[in-house]
């Protein structure tokens, strides 16, 4: 299975209470990566039927004009997921993300939901893909087997609130207390060649320790991050914008490889640093990157 | 009779009012006309006080009676006592047929509709009326016709005697015994007195009320003994709180973050933003967005603005702390620290005559560069709509909207594509308040529309990197979002007028229907 939108562009996931038209109508005007219709902790026990009418509707009627629809579930440990399954895949959405995976098996049990539910609904085999969102200490242990459990399993996020109870800690601002399971998480997707996506950070108050939250992660080599407010939006599409320098430097990494390629010449130096193919794929990277955040306007 | 903004005004309209029908913003440019002079009372030989001791006593000594038109200005805005106090008494009194000329009226208002449906008060003008007044006229309980105008459309009908004001009640947050009037100091102190200097002007009788009566001489005074007839003092004449409230706290919503930013970025990629320019903008969370972030860019690009216009907030009122601004041109005042600026030697009180009447020999409003503006509909002719909500009920004011947009080089509106399932751009607005003509720019959520009137911004913009589309563009985008709405029902009866600033009829307004499914 090879589907075109697997490794799209996803540095920003809104989360969204689906149940809410006044969030759910035009969060595009804000311009995140992909929206997180979400049915599992912002509604309550008593209204899920009513999200998941207000969610199909949504999906079926409001065009999000190219911004990825995924939709968090219920948990598989709640009577609600098969039916929130079976809505999502009826209405058409993107992807879905599973709450609290612990295993390959709880990775597999989704897929064949969606698979039957594809079929149930007349959508193409495959065209719904899956996240898997690590919640738990065994999620964070079992990290590579949920990676590699599915062929339409796009990437795997931290949701460091129910990660930091189960460590028998607290969300400090810092970092510290996620940092084993950050670590974790993007070596595991790394591994399995798909994406990995931080948590949120919840206090809208302090912008700057968002920034700084946002640095790190980048650094730490995750493609994105889940947020909560379309103000976090920019801040995140800033950090992982490339600077006119980085972009720069690519383009002539691009350009010199292909060129000494051709020559049959493997490692020469740009700008006074030593390169080899290796570097390829990251100033590829960086280009395509650019090109998204509507900074690069050359012809690579 | 069809307008110039295509509007049809009913031919008796015309006939009872005696007015004409809207021709263009300039249409009386140059006009020639007598300024109205009021009845005078002189007093020589007095005993040094004018102090009355109650309303009704002052009622008497002015001689109310039936058919009498009774005014009253806006600075206590919602935490105002005094339309309610006098009406009460002019009520107990049993005179009817009352026409009550405010500068406003609002929600602070709503116990006076009794007044409105027994007949105690018959016509009513006003820039606008909020609340339960509102509902009431919207469904016919006015006896006669609602007149809503403008802040300098209003200071217009007074000094040209269009509307003659037999007694002038004046909330005077500090007053002496003689009459001298000031916007400041005690208990419920509004800053300015602006909207109540034409009726001190040309009212036959001028009441001034207060509960802070200070020793002679309350100087400088705002309103000057020299028009004033009585003094009345009163327990209260309003709710601190709620006439100069708290700075608002600048918004979080990204939504007017994103639209402000928007605005920003036209103002200063526009040929007015230079060392110099004047600038005036509302309350709304947009609106002051875009101040807060218009000072960081003035900041940053080392330009200065020579003077600001308002209905002042703090953001503005920071221009002046932070010198950024000349001098602030101040005709209300909408949170405490803007009336606590009023102190500052360059923040000077102008009148709303001085601001805004379109008969004077000029207003600052035609030396603004730019005005931001909010409005509830917007339509495809860029004509705004901010005084009848988009269910047909009269519900906001057209203040200085009209008066600004005409005046201004550049007069921007922001207003959302959608208010709540409502288009706020759509083909035709339910009532014309600001003509298409004043309007430059209409800022949304979705983008920006440029007037086609407007080549030379257009031209301006183009290499500007912001989300621009034509007007019937962000219409479309709302439409196709909400679907066309159906027109609001309404009965054929014309309930109120929306008329220009030159006196002219814009628009009507009329009596609500309630809504009936058509069957298919």
């Amino acid at each position: 299975m090879n589907h075109p939108d697997k490794k799209r562009l996803r540095r920003t996931m809104m989360f969204l209470n689906a149940q809410k038209p006044s969030l759910i109508k035009d969060p595009y005007i804000y311009k995140p990566d992909s929206i997180m219709l979400d049915l599992e902790d912002a509604v309550a026990e008593t209204q899920k039927d009513a999200a998941r009418f207000s969610l199909y509707h949504a999906l079926k009627e409001i065009n999000y004009r190219g911004v990825e629809r995924v939709v968090r579930i219920n948990g598989l440990d709640t009577p609600y997921w098969k039916e929130d399954i079976r809505c999502c895949v009826a209405g058409g959405c993107d992807a879905i993300r599973i709450p609290k995976t612990e295993s390959a098996k709880d990775v597999k049990l989704v897929e064949d939901a969606v698979e039957f539910a594809e079929r149930e609904f007349g959508r193409q085999k495959g065209s719904t893909l899956i996240m898997a969102a690590i919640e738990s200490a065994r999620g964070v242990m079992k990290a590579l087997e949920i990676c590699e459990a599915s062929e339409r399993l796009f990437g795997i996020a931290l949701s460091g609130g129910d990660y930091t109870k189960d460590l028998q800690t607290h969300i400090t601002g810092t970092g510290i207390e996620l940092m084993g399971a950050r670590q974790n998480l993007v070596i595991a997707a790394r591994a399995a060649g798909v994406q990995c996506f931080d948590t949120v950070y919840t206090n809208l108050d302090d912008m700057e320790g968002f920034r700084q939250d946002v640095q790190t992660i980048h650094l730490m080599g995750f493609d994105g991050k889940s947020i909560i407010n379309p103000r976090q939006i920019d801040i995140v599409h800033d950090i992982y914008t490339p600077s006119a320098r980085e972009i720069i430097f690519a383009e002539k990494v691009v350009r010199e490889i292909d060129d000494k390629k051709a020559k049959g010449i493997g490692v020469f130096t740009v700008d006074g640093k030593m390169i080899d193919i290796a570097f390829y794929d990251g100033a590829k990277r960086t280009i395509a990157l650019a090109k998204a955040s509507g900074v690069y306007k050359g012809d690579l | 009779m069809i307008n110039a903004v295509g509007r049809d005004i009913p031919e008796e309209i015309l006939e009872i009012t005696g007015k004409d029908v809207f021709r263009g913003n300039h249409y009386f440019d140059g006009k020639q006309y007598k300024k109205h002079g009021p009845t005078t009372t002189c007093v020589i030989n007095s005993n040094g006080s004018k102090l009355v001791s109650s309303i009704h006593d002052v009622l008497v000594k002015c001689g109310i009676r039936d058919g009498m038109t009774v005014s009253f200005h806006h600075h206590f805005r919602e935490g105002d006592y005094i339309v309610n106090m006098v009406m009460e008494e002019i009520h107990k009194m049993g005179i009817k047929d009352i026409t009550i000329c405010a500068s406003s009226l609002g929600k602070a208002h709503d116990p006076i509709v009794p007044y409105i449906e027994d007949g105690t008060i018959t016509n009513i003008q006003s820039s606008g009326v909020r609340g339960k007044i509102g509902e009431a006229i919207s469904n016919g309980k006015l006896k006669g016709l609602a007149i809503m105008r403008s802040h300098g459309g209003r200071v217009r009908a007074i000094v040209t005697g269009e509307t003659k004001i037999d007694i002038a009640f004046i909330g005077a947050p500090t007053c002496d015994d003689y009459g001298n009037c000031r916007g400041i100091g005690g208990k419920s102190n509004c800053g300015v007195l602006s909207y109540a200097i034409s009726d001190a002007r040309h009212a036959d009788k001028v009441v001034a009320i207060t509960d802070c009566l200070v020793p002679f001489p309350n100087f400088p005074a705002h309103i000057s003994m020299t028009q004033v007839d009585y003094v009345v003092e009163v327990d209260a004449i309003g709710d601190p709180a709620k006439i100069a409230t708290g700075a608002a706290k600048p918004t979080k919503d990204q939504r007017k973050l994103m639209m402000a930013d928007y605005c920003t970025q036209f103002v200063v990629n526009s040929p007015y933003f230079k060392d110099g320019f004047s600038y005036q903008t509302g309350v709304g969370g947009a609106s002051i967005a875009s101040t807060i972030s218009l000072a960081k860019e003035m900041k940053k690009r080392n330009v200065r603005m020579r003077f600001g216009v308002g209905g002042l907030t703090k953001p503005m009122c920071d221009l002046l702390i932070n010198d950024q601004v000349d001098c602030l041109l101040d005709t209300q005042d909408f949170d405490q620290d803007a009336v606590e600026s009023v102190k500052h030697l360059r923040h000077f009180r102008i009148s709303a005559g001085e601001y805004a009447n379109p008969f004077n020999k000029g207003a600052v409003v035609n030396k603004l560069d730019f005005v931001i503006l909010a409005a509830l509909e917007v339509d495809v002719n860029f004509n705004c709509n901010v005084v009848v909500g988009s269910d047909g009920m009269i519900t906001g004011a057209q203040g200085g909207h009209p008066d600004t947009a005409a005046g201004a080089k550049c007069s921007i509106v922001i207003a959302p594509l959608l208010q709540g399932r409502i288009p706020a751009i759509c083909t035709e607005v339910t009532t014309v308040t600001t003509p298409g003509e004043s309007v430059d720019v209409v800022i949304t959520d979705y983008g920006i529309a440029i007037n086609p009137r407007r080549q030379d911004l257009i031209e301006a913009m183009k290499d500007v990197d912001l989300p621009f589309k034509t007007i019937e563009e962000l219409r479309d985008i709302a439409y196709s979002i909400t679907g066309e709405p159906e027109k609001v029902q309404f009965t054929d009866r014309v309930v109120g007028i929306i008329e220009s600033r030159d006196g002219t009829i814009m628009d009507v307004v009329r009596q609500i229907k309630p809504f009936e499914f058509t069957e298919e």
